[in-house]
């Protein structure tokens, strides 16, 4: 079973995402804060990291340096899953190693899980 | 080190770059009015020197020119004071919508989600009836989504911040991919869709994300308000130096009296109002603004009950934007 870990601090879309990707058949893990969702990164090893920009403690670009810079991490895909839509975050994200940037707002539960299954392919 | 100081100095006078940090144009920036206020002074502060010496002793010139080049400078201070207030409001007017969208969009992901999760529900199906209350909280929910979406698009639009990035862009392909993404909508609609294009189309010089916005827009309305099925013709050729798109549908028509407002800022014609509430009335006038913001040019032509026919044009890219792009 695939592994997931979704970082976000918005408690309702924690609940809604966890129970929607477990019965799409993923294992899955939430962090509320930056912080902690690095180090469960490194503990966890998901194969993909779903990651909200606007977060405490940490923000959403700089989890993406610091899993960068972690060997542990690098490697881990990233899909920055925000309510956020400026060009220029768009550029940064991608710059910093996000494999792709989604509009929460815009997708169905159904249209992200297909995402991620592009990018685990 | 003396190099460093001279560059710094140099860099100050480049103004078009100091500028572009507050995304204005030159005769907003308060660098650049500086240093052009501070011109005019000295031009007018010669100038009354040498016509004031021709009239008085130099005594009193120098009181006259000491006077005026004080005014000049008070004066400049609160004219380049009042274009740095306008800068400040502009950049939190900015701040503010992108704050108040993403604040809204919150909420109304959870909502859209929970939806999601409720619909999944395989254990415990729900009967037609709370299908049906589920829908029309999604609808609406959805509603309000696209507008958060449009007001978004409107405010960039207003300040000039479509972030727009033109390339050669060919259009055949993003309206084949639509169709075909739309062709589900438009068979609960009884509405066919219909696509030809030139053979060998050049690529119109525009902005792909925006020009793709602007077609979503006009073939959601084509396809919307046709009440009881027609068909819908998409037509690419060229004209001229141009791109031309034409979309024709048989729909219900705009009446001759909101005609003219079709464009307008959520304006919406009586006739439609009465079908459907959901749209925003802000889709045209997005997708105006954005042809124009490409150099190109949008119309319709319409005739109430029996059909419209809108249509825009967009330059063709020319060889020195192929150039530009083959070096980005």
């Amino acid at each position: 079973m695939k592994k997931i870990l979704f970082i976000e601090d918005e408690p309702t879309l924690q609940k809604t995402v966890d129970k929607f990707l477990e019965n799409s058949g993923y294992e899955i893990k939430g962090a509320m804060d930056g912080e902690l969702g690095i180090k469960m990164a490194k503990k966890f090893q998901p194969d993909i990291i779903l990651l909200d920009l606007i977060l405490p403690k940490m923000n959403g670009f700089e989890v993406l340096e610091e899993l960068q810079r972690d060997e542990a991490t690098k490697n881990i895909p990233v899909i920055v899953l925000t309510n956020l839509e400026g060009s220029v975050d768009v550029e940064k994200a991608i710059s910093l190693g996000a494999k792709t940037y989604l509009v929460k707002a815009n997708y169905e539960l159904s249209e992200i899980v297909k995402k991620i299954e592009e990018v685990l392919k | 080190m003396e190099n460093t100081i001279l560059k710094n100095v140099c860099e100050q006078f480049n103004f078009s770059k100091q500028c572009q940090k507050y995304n204005l144009s030159i005769w907003q920036c308060p660098s650049f009015l500086t240093f052009l206020t501070g011109i005019v002074t000295l031009i007018v502060t010669i100038s009354t020197y040498v016509v004031a010496i021709k009239y008085a002793s130099p005594e009193i010139v120098a009181l006259i020119v000491l006077a005026m080049a004080a005014v000049l400078m008070i004066f400049n201070y609160l004219i380049v004071q009042g274009f740095e207030r306008l800068v400040e409001a502009n950049r939190l007017k900015t701040e503010f919508v992108s704050i108040a969208s993403h604040q809204l969009r919150t909420p109304l992901t959870g909502i859209k989600w929970t939806i999601n999760l409720m619909k999944n529900e395989t254990t415990f199906p729900l009967t037609g009836e709370q299908n049906r209350k589920l829908e029309m909280i999604e609808e609406n929910n959805q509603r309000m989504i696209n507008l958060v979406n449009d007001l978004l698009n409107i405010s960039r639009v207003e300040q000039g911040r479509l972030n727009m990035e033109p390339g050669p862009v060919h259009l055949e392909k993003i309206i084949q991919d639509l169709v075909k993404e739309y062709k589900e909508f438009s068979k609960a609609n009884n509405v066919k869709l219909f696509f030809t294009f030139k053979k060998n189309l050049k690529p119109a010089f525009t902005d792909r994300q925006g020009i793709e916005l602007v077609l979503r827009n006009l073939m959601d309305n084509a396809i919307r308000y046709t009440k009881g099925g027609g068909d819908v013709k998409i037509r690419l050729t060229e004209k001229g130096n141009f791109i031309r798109y034409e979309i024709q549908d048989q729909g219900v028509g705009i009446p001759k009296d909101d005609q003219k407002r079709i464009f307008q800022k959520f304006f919406r014609s009586q006739n439609v109002m009465k079908y459907q509430t959901q749209g925003t009335g802000l889709g045209l006038f997005i997708a105006k603004s954005i042809i124009n913001a490409s150099k190109g040019k949008m119309g319709f032509k319409s005739q109430e009950n029996k059909g419209t026919t809108f249509w825009f044009e967009l330059p063709i890219v020319n060889k020195k934007q192929i150039k530009q792009n083959a070096n980005l």
